[in-house]
């Protein structure tokens, strides 16, 4: 049976920052466009993960009167610090010496989930349509090769692809532009990106897995407006990453560790390394005897400039962390993605008012402060692969000194797939047992994001090779994927004897981090859409 | 035939249940809110009998805060014809409930009242028992089946012992299990024409019912937490840790 057709001006997958804002604008702009946006969280805000410390500049553009339409931005950043870990020790860094871009003190400490959902509202009141646990999971092509609009994903099917009772066909949302805000690693991004050769003559995309709990502390442990970044351990030398502890409103604590996924050790565990650093004494006394009330992970975009894809393509054009509008040194990407959605809605209307070819995004974005931001930001990322001490060292030159206005650009060597070290030319690393008190098991720590996907539907995380996993990453690299998930989705069991293993995948935990599809080394793993609904149902992450 | 079906907004299922630090209740700031999962079998069964042509409406109620609403216009997606919603920012007892759905049944008098068994949240199971005896009609709880049959109808319950099919007349109220039926998805194409059906909004003071509550909440609390497990090498083992340490046999 054909499925059945629905005609929009304008389609946007995804309800994130970038999502949204891209929907207000094209409102503001020509009130009569129908839009609508598709979400494949169960509601606006439920899939959406980030630190989060605030720039405003985005939103001050999009909405002046924001703070008095009670956007919940509200807890100013009034304290800053900065440490360099070791593992018993700490050393706290001067503010002043920060490079500017790593300066908070005009930046709120938010929830961005919150945020999303009071942009929903906005753009439900402008007269967007957004239907929340729907997930665009195709493309459509017109014939002369554009982008067409998306297709929902059919409902009520089971493992085997089979109908089941209440089965629900998918539908076509055809639309004059679709936009693509899937956020990182967006599956149909992914495709468009390979489609129309986007990321020709750019460097590799790079990536890192962020992870972040919310804890309920009390009074004596909380400063609220203070914003606290460290290095250091328990994170060896050549590995990219870092902690934010933010102290938010209602006692509560944001505290997360992002981890390159450009990492080399097959051994690693970004998730246990997180669990570790909270056990650092400096860290610990701010957890004691309080309550972890929030858990998830979610990969973020960090290639910058240099990995920047051609953001339009025949009918369709890219934002926020879709394309990799996040800027690195700053640790933010909701202003930047904001500001990306606002040009590509100024782009539309011109598009279909007067014909104006989409590439007029490109020029309006070289125009806008994103692309100075990110030009400007651009050699940070890649010094780091020197190793640490000499990346902090050059982005201290590059950033204090020069500005990010050295007449020269890194480039980003290597895809995050292909990083690994085999086996033998690696240590194992060895992770301390989590006590249940500050540091937790993946158990745990899933069944507090809420994750849920209906039982009996096709498996979301398609192998390409089924015997891959099993014939060569275990031997080659002890199937890091045991590792990198950070809810434990992929197991290798084995029998009795310990012989036989077995590769399990747990697709009902899966979190939606896309950690697998960026970091398998064969890129054996596909991320695809699940049935609309599942997923995690993060609070105010 | 007309079924008047009651939804109910509560904390989605999955979500971890947060104590408020000050024990006055459950945290809902930002938590996903669903139907009750119950609610959704009433609704389905109902829109089963309308497209079996047994009946001709479906009215689905709901009682709650304005986003109540939200309940109310997915039970409208999966082919309810109209809503009510009575807007209350207040807890309401089951009594309360089943006071002010005893007014919406006078009003609109309907053949059929379908219920879920019981909320997920204060997991009652009292309203639709309560509106039976405040209406003085038949009742058939815990229903896994139904069969209607004219004047009559069959309900198969979920009982202790078993199952249990009893024969009711109509007018009747029926509270639903899950086994009842597999609820459908909402549709997009349903979703948009659920926006443009009418839902009558009233203001539960308007009603002249007695609401206030009975019982005092003094205070929420977390249960104990449960201590791990031990593995025991033998069934001899096991029975005198269950005599002299558990003292359960």
């Amino acid at each position: 049976m054909p499925r059945e057709i629905m005609e929009y001006d304008v389609i946007i997958v995804g309800a994130g920052p970038a999502g949204l804002s891209t929907a207000i604008k094209l409102k503001q702009l020509d009130s009569n466009l129908n839009i609508c946006i598709l979400e494949k969280g169960a509601e606006v805000g439920s899939h959406i993960l980030s630190g989060n410390v605030f720039e405003t500049k985005a939103l001050d553009e999009l909405l002046p009167d924001w703070k008095k339409d009670g956007a919940p931005v509200k807890v100013k950043v009034n304290k800053e610090r900065f440490l360099f870990l070791g593992k018993n020790k700490s050393l706290s860094w001067p503010t002043w010496l920060l490079p500017s871009v790593q300066k908070n003190h005009k930046n709120y400490i938010i929830s961005l989930a919150n945020l999303c959902r009071w942009l929903a509202e906005k753009a439900e009141k402008l007269g967007v349509e957004i239907f929340p646990g729907f997930p665009a999971s195709e493309i459509i092509y017109a014939k002369d090769g554009s982008v067409k609009g998306v297709a929902t994903l059919d409902m009520g099917l089971d493992k085997d692809g089979n109908k089941k009772e209440g089965y629900e066909q998918g539908m076509e949302l055809h639309a004059k532009v679709t936009v693509f805000a899937e956020g990182c690693r967006g599956h149909l991004g992914k495709e468009l990106i390979k489609k129309y050769n986007l990321d020709k003559g750019k460097d590799p995309q790079q990536y890192g897995i962020g992870f972040k709990e919310i804890w309920e502390v009390s009074d004596n442990q909380h400063e609220e407006g203070l914003v606290m970044h460290t290095v250091g351990w328990p994170l060896d030398n050549s590995t990219y990453g870092g902690s934010f502890i933010y102290h938010a409103e209602n006692k509560q604590i944001y505290i997360g560790y992002v981890i390159g996924l450009d990492y080399k050790n097959p051994y690693l565990s970004p998730f246990d390394e997180f669990q570790r650093f909270k056990t650092h004494k400096k860290i610990k006394k701010m957890l004691e005897g309080s309550k972890r009330v929030a858990y998830g992970a979610r990969a973020l975009i960090e290639g910058g400039f240099q990995s920047l894809p051609k953001m339009y393509m025949p009918g369709a054009l890219l934002v926020g962390c879709d394309a990799g509008t996040l800027n690195m040194p700053k640790i933010k990407g909701s202003h930047t993605a904001m500001k990306s959605g606002i040009i590509a809605a100024e782009t539309i209307v011109e598009n279909i008012k007067n014909k104006i070819d989409l590439s007029i995004y490109e020029v309006k974005f070289k125009k806008s402060w994103v692309y100075k931001e990110l030009y400007e930001a651009r050699n940070v990322k890649p010094s780091f692969s020197w190793g640490k001490m000499l990346g902090i060292l050059f982005t201290g030159l590059d950033q204090i000194i020069f500005r990010g206005k050295l007449p020269f650009t890194l480039k980003h060597k290597h895809a995050d797939h292909e990083t690994l070290k085999s086996l033998d030319q690696i240590k194992k690393i060895e992770y301390p047992k989590p006590d249940g008190k500050i540091s937790f098991d993946k158990t745990s720590s899933v069944y507090l994001t809420g994750t849920n996907h209906r039982e009996n539907q096709p498996v979301h995380l398609q192998l390409k090779d089924s015997n891959l996993p099993i014939s060569y990453t275990l031997e080659k690299y002890d199937e890091p994927a045991q590792r990198y998930c950070p809810v434990g989705v992929y197991e290798v069991q084995r029998d009795k004897n310990n012989l036989n293993p077995n590769f399990v995948i747990n697709s009902q935990n899966c979190i939606h981090c896309k950690a697998c599809d960026i970091k398998e080394p064969s890129q054996n793993i596909t991320w695809v859409t699940p049935e609309g609904g599942g997923g995690p149902k993060y609070g105010n992450m | 035939m007309k079924i008047l079906v009651a939804v109910k907004r509560v904390i989605d299922y999955n979500v971890q249940i947060r104590i408020k630090e000050d024990g006055s209740g459950i945290n809902t700031d930002n938590v996903k809110m669903s139907t009750n999962p119950p609610d959704d079998n009433a609704i389905e069964e109902a829109v089963k009998l309308k497209e079996s042509g047994k009946a001709k409406e479906i009215v689905a109620v709901t009682i709650g805060e304005e986003k109540a609403q939200e309940t109310v216009r997915k039970a409208l997606a999966v082919g309810a014809d109209r809503g009510i919603h009575i807007k209350s920012e207040n807890y309401i007892e089951p009594l309360g409930i089943a006071k002010i759905l005893k007014k919406i049944v006078e009003k609109e008098k309907p053949d059929l009242v379908f219920l879920g068994k019981q909320a997920i949240d204060d997991d009652c199971n009292q309203t639709g028992q309560m509106l039976a005896a405040l209406l003085g009609w038949p009742q058939g709880t815990f229903a896994s089946k139904i069969e209607h049959k004219n004047k009559v109808i069959e309900v198969t319950r979920e009982v202790d012992e078993g199952l249990e099919t009893i024969e009711i007349n109509l007018p009747a109220i029926i509270t639903c299990d899950l086994r009842l039926n597999e609820p459908r998805f909402a549709s997009l194409p349903n979703i948009m024409k659920a926006k443009k059906k009418p839902i009558e909004q009233l203001n539960v003071k308007d009603l002249s019912v007695d609401i206030s509550n009975r019982i005092q909440q003094i205070k929420v609390e977390e249960p104990p937490k449960r201590k791990a497990g031990i593995k025991v090498a033998s069934v001899s083992e096991l029975v005198s840790k269950l005599k002299n340490e558990a003292k359960v046999i």
